[in-house]
Parts: C-alpha cells; sequence; structure tokens
C-alpha cells in the first residue's frame, strides 16, 4: 500500500495484473502452442510429435477439408443474414414500443438461451422431426421440396442453418437492441418536422444510427457460427458437415492433432479474411468505432 | 390557380391515408414481434412440454402421454444427477473468480489514463471473438504439453475462468462509465479514504452490475460444451452428460434438468428487473 501510495500510477497495473495474467496464460500462451503443434508431424511408431516445420499439414487442412470450410462460410453467412432480419424489427419494437416493459421483454430474447445449448438444438430435432407440425406444414404449401430433401428438413442444409441462427439470434439481437435504444427520438422527430417521410426518416436516420449495433451483431454471430458444429452434428449428417466438426473430430476422436490444428488456424484466418472484407465494404471506420 | 388548390385539397386525404397506413404498419411490427417471441420460446416450451412426456421408446421425441414421474426421479437416470453437481461446482467458482477479475479489469479502464489501454482492449476482445473450438483446441494443447495439468476439475474451471473474464468486463464497464464521479468525490471531500470510498460508496452502486456478471458467468459455465469438451478428460459435466446421452438414449430427466435451469435463470433476472423498475418508479416519484 506504501508503495502504490508513492506510485500512483502504478495502481491501474495492479487492478489489471491477475486478470489479464489469466488471459495471457490461458488464452494467449496456449494459441502460440497450437501454432507449434500445427508445425508438428506424428511418428507413425510410437505416436510421438516432433516440430518440422511440416507446413503440409496446413495443405492437407486447406486441400483436404475446402468444401467443409466454404461450407461453414456459406451457413455461418446465411445465418447472421436472417439472424439480422428476424432481430432487427424485433430489437426496434422493443426499443420503441417497450415503455417501461422494455427489460422484461428482453427477457424474451435472452431467457431462451438459459436453456441449455445442446437441450434447445434438441428441441429443434424434434420441431423439424419427419413427422412433425414443419414437415406437414411445408408439405401441404409444397414447400418442402425447396428446403428439404428426400421429403425431409433433417439432415438438410435448412435444418442445419436453421439451428445455427437460432442458437446465435441473441448474439445479433442484443447489440441491436443496444444500439437502438441509444437513439434519441428527438432525432427522428427532427426528420419528420423537415418533411422526411417515417419511410425516409427510418433509412436516413434510426438505420445509419443503428449501425454500431448492426456491426457488432454481424460479427458476434458470424464468428461463433462459422466455427459451430454442434448443429451439423445434430440437425445434419456428414454432408452438411462444417470445418468445425471436422477440427472436432481429429482431435477428440482421432488425436491427429498437427493437421486439427492447422485447420483451426486457416479456420481463423477464414474469419478474418471475411471480416476484412466486411470491413472494405462498410468502412473500417465503423467497424472499430 | 388550379395547380396551386390541388395540394391543398389532395392534403387531408393524403394525410387520412398516411395514417391509416402508418397505424396499418404498427400493427404490422408488433404481430411480426408477437411472432418472433413465439419463434424464440417455441423450443422452449418444447423442451418443457417433453419432460412430462411418458416415452415408450430410448428416444422422447414423439409425445406419447403426460406424466408427473420424469419431474419427481429427475435423479433415476445413471450419471445425471453426479454431471449437474459438477456442472453446479465449477460454474460456482469459475464466475466467483472470472468476475472478481474482470471487475478489477474494469475499474482499471474506466478510472484510470494509463498506457496499455488499446492493448488492454485488445486482449479483452479477442477471446469473445474467437470461435470456441479454437479456444478448446488450443487450451487442450497447452494442457498436453505440460505434465503439471492433468485433464479434469481444474482444467475445466480454468477454461471457463478464462472465456467468462471479457464478458466481466463488458457488463461492468458499461454500469461504470454511467457513473456519477461526483458521489465519490463527496465521499472524499468528507474525509474518507480512497478505500473506505471504494467500499461505501463505489462497491454498492456497482453491485447490480457485479450481480449480472456473475449470474452471467454461471450460465455461460453451466451451458459450455465445446471447451469444456476439450479439456474435461473423465470427468462429465452436465452438457457433456447430454451429448453422450443424445447419442444414445435422450432420457426425459434432461428435459427435466433444462427446465429448471431455464426456470431458476429466468426466475433470477426477472426479479432482478423488476427490483430495478421498482426502484426506478421510486427514484422518479
Amino acid at each position: 500500500m506504501g508503495l502504490l501510495h508513492r506510485h500512483k500510477w502504478l495502481v491501474p497495473y495492479f487492478l489489471l495484473l491477475p486478470g489479464l495474467a489469466w488471459l495471457a496464460l490461458f488464452f494467449l500462451v496456449p494459441l502460440g502452442y497450437l501454432g507449434h503443434q500445427s508445425l508438428e508431424t506424428q511418428n507413425p511408431i510410437d505416436l510421438s510429435y516432433a516440430f518440422k516445420w511440416a507446413w503440409s499439414n496446413y495443405r492437407e487442412a486447406i486441400t483436404g477439408f475446402d468444401p467443409q470450410l466454404f461450407r461453414s462460410l456459406e451457413y455461418g453467412a446465411i445465418a447472421t443474414v436472417i439472424a439480422l432480419l428476424v432481430s432487427y424489427p424485433l430489437a426496434y419494437w422493443i426499443a420503441f414500443r417497450g415503455g417501461r416493459w422494455k427489460n422484461v421483454l428482453l427477457l424474451f430474447i435472452v431467457g431462451p438461451f438459459f436453456v441449455t445449448y445442446l437441450i434447445r438444438t434438441l428441441a429443434w430435432e424434434t420441431i423439424l422431426a419427419d413427422d412433425g407440425p414443419v414437415v406437414h406444414g411445408l408439405r401441404y404449401l409444397h414447400l418442402l421440396s425447396i428446403f428439404g430433401s428426400n421429403d425431409r428438413l433433417l439432415a438438410t442444409p435448412t435444418a442445419v442453418v436453421a439451428g445455427i441462427t437460432y442458437n446465435f439470434l441473441p448474439f445479433m439481437a442484443l447489440p441491436l437492441y443496444v444500439s437502438l435504444e441509444q437513439i434519441d427520438g428527438r432525432l427522428i422527430e427532427a426528420a419528420q418536422d423537415l418533411y422526411a417521410s417515417r419511410v425516409k426518416a427510418f433509412w436516413r436516420v434510426t438505420l445509419p444510427l443503428s449501425m454500431p449495433g448492426m456491426v457488432a451483431g454481424t460479427l458476434l454471430t458470424f464468428i461463433p457460427a462459422v466455427g459451430d458444429f454442434i448443429n451439423a452434428q445434430l440437425l445434419g449428417r456428414p454432408g452438411q458437415y462444417m470445418i468445425g466438426n471436422v477440427i472436432n473430430s481429429r482431435f477428440n476422436e482421432l488425436q491427429d492433432y498437427g493437421a486439427a490444428a492447422a485447420m483451426s488456424f486457416v479456420l481463423m484466418a477464414a474469419i478474418l479474411i471475411m471480416i476484412g472484407v466486411y470491413a472494405r465494404a462498410i468502412g473500417t471506420e465503423k467497424l472499430t468505432g | 390557380m388550379s395547380a396551386v388548390a390541388q395540394p391543398v385539397a389532395a392534403r387531408p386525404r393524403s394525410r387520412a391515408a398516411g395514417r391509416a397506413l402508418t397505424r396499418a404498419r404498427r400493427e404490422l411490427l408488433t404481430i411480426y414481434a408477437l411472432l418472433g417471441f413465439a419463434y424464440l420460446l417455441l423450443p422452449v416450451a418444447v423442451v418443457v412440454l417433453f419432460s412430462f412426456n411418458h416415452p415408450k421408446g430410448r428416444f422422447n421425441y414423439t409425445w406419447q402421454g403426460f406424466t408427473w414421474s420424469n419431474w419427481t426421479n429427475w435423479d433415476a437416470v445413471p450419471g445425471l444427477k453426479p454431471a449437474l453437481e459438477l456442472s453446479l461446482e465449477i460454474a460456482a467458482i469459475a464466475s466467483l473468480a472470472a468476475t472478481a477479475l474482470g471487475t478489477l479489469i474494469a475499474l482499471a479502464l474506466v478510472r484510470y489514463r494509463f498506457r496499455g489501454r488499446a492493448v488492454t482492449n485488445v486482449l479483452i476482445f479477442l477471446p469473445m471473438s474467437s470461435p470456441e473450438i479454437v479456444l478448446g483446441a488450443s487450451l487442450l494443447t497447452l494442457f498436453l504439453s505440460f505434465s503439471f495439468f492433468t485433464l479434469g476439475f481444474w482444467t475445466i474451471v480454468i477454461a471457463h475462468v478464462m472465456f467468462c473474464i471479457s464478458y466481466v468486463v463488458v457488463t461492468v464497464k458499461a454500469r461504470l462509465i454511467g457513473f456519477d464521479r461526483h458521489l465519490e468525490e463527496a465521499a472524499m471531500d468528507l474525509g474518507a479514504n480512497e478505500w473506505v470510498t471504494f467500499a461505501r460508496v463505489t462497491l454498492p452502486l456497482i453491485a447490480p452490475a457485479i450481480l449480472a456478471a456473475l449470474l452471467l458467468c454461471f450460465a455461460l459455465s453451466i451451458d459450455d460444451f465445446v471447451i469444456t469438451n476439450f479439456v474435461a478428460g473423465q470427468e462429465v459435466t452436465f452438457p457433456l452428460f447430454v451429448w453422450g446421452a443424445a447419442r444414445a438414449a435422450v432420457p426425459p430427466q434432461i428435459n427435466v434438468v433444462g427446465s429448471a435451469i431455464f426456470a431458476v435463470a429466468v426466475g433470477v433476472m426477472l426479479a432482478n428487473v423488476l427490483v430495478q423498475m421498482r426502484r426506478a418508479r421510486k427514484g422518479a416519484a
């Protein structure tokens, strides 16, 4: 305490130290080990690993599993767009029409996500089941052949994307709500006083002001969605497996650590490239601001 | 002349039409929101409903009849109760540790100007924006590289604290930013030192945020499957138990536990929200 009194500038560092040390030791250092692992080869006889700058792991990860990788990016992107379209009006309605019940209404968005992830995905398995109401409804509307295949929804891309969309929806809805809720209603009134129609006021005032929420929500939804493997495993079949399925089975079932580690880095690189493209499209200032 | 009169004459009609349109859109948005809530709650309803199912086979997918017995015999499935107890224990330890570490970081970030803020912010943001599978895989490689770590209880706790810290920082920071610093200055002017000010003024004011962070961590920890699956070794937490069951047979007791966790979490959050609402109303009156 005497030391802190004499050197006040040290105080923030003491506050930061335990938490940041934890993150450094158990987040950054492990990433380094994963990088090291990704360049190791396995001795086929005694199954030991040796570091050999084995870039072949990366070649294997990219050429052997590019369908899963591109599928992951595709499913992740579709799920993110649907989640945005579903949750924007919902967040808007709570923010502008919720009145003093806003926080209670937010529980409707957050609440379902306190049902264990695996259990709510299994519930989707029940909902989309072959004899379930959704399959019957789509069949009645003659839409089943469009969304499903072989007269069913389970084990199709539709089921996997639907599961991903649902499971990561709050990551989209909550940042959207926060940015919509902060909008000063007087700005919208001002636009209307200046003869903007309601639609125009929305496009020129509300939508741009909610941009930070859309950007944050898009990233927070897209990243876990691309890395997910639970939905593909429970709602799909191997034809819909994503890169996460490959990484998980390589690590936890086949114990092929070198290739699995390389694949993890390929996944991260793919995500970073997608974020880079997205940042170029909308402008980096909006991304970081 | 007519060119001027026409818009004036047309105006009331278009305004009425506009009002009708606005009203329709207003209703449309409300209907959309209700449908959205229904969509969000549908799987919850299925989980709760099937916790009362009386399944004939090994799988709990089709409705067979109502029974209370899954709730009264919730621990009849071998392995379920120990798995749940393990999850609760890990969640309690991990959420307390992560909340303590994260709150300190949030205090430093909001209260002090120091070199390395940007780096700190990046380090907080990165774990939240990395795919869980990468976090799990990298932790496993670390743990396997040192014989000091044996996969099990403590490696799970380490992992859970790691991914919770960032969420605590974000939650507590939000509250600290909206905090009136004059209250602390007033305490200091009245002769309280820094420690007393912190304990008697700052802490009580940010307590709701700390509590919210604690609950969030607890929920994240008890729900985590992907990372835990990498670092659990022989231990079986509740999500790992569900995963194992999903491959063989899904007993309805899993829905019972899922419904119970949901009910407790939503009950606590609802109570928190209602208390805050009452406080806000009292403050306004």
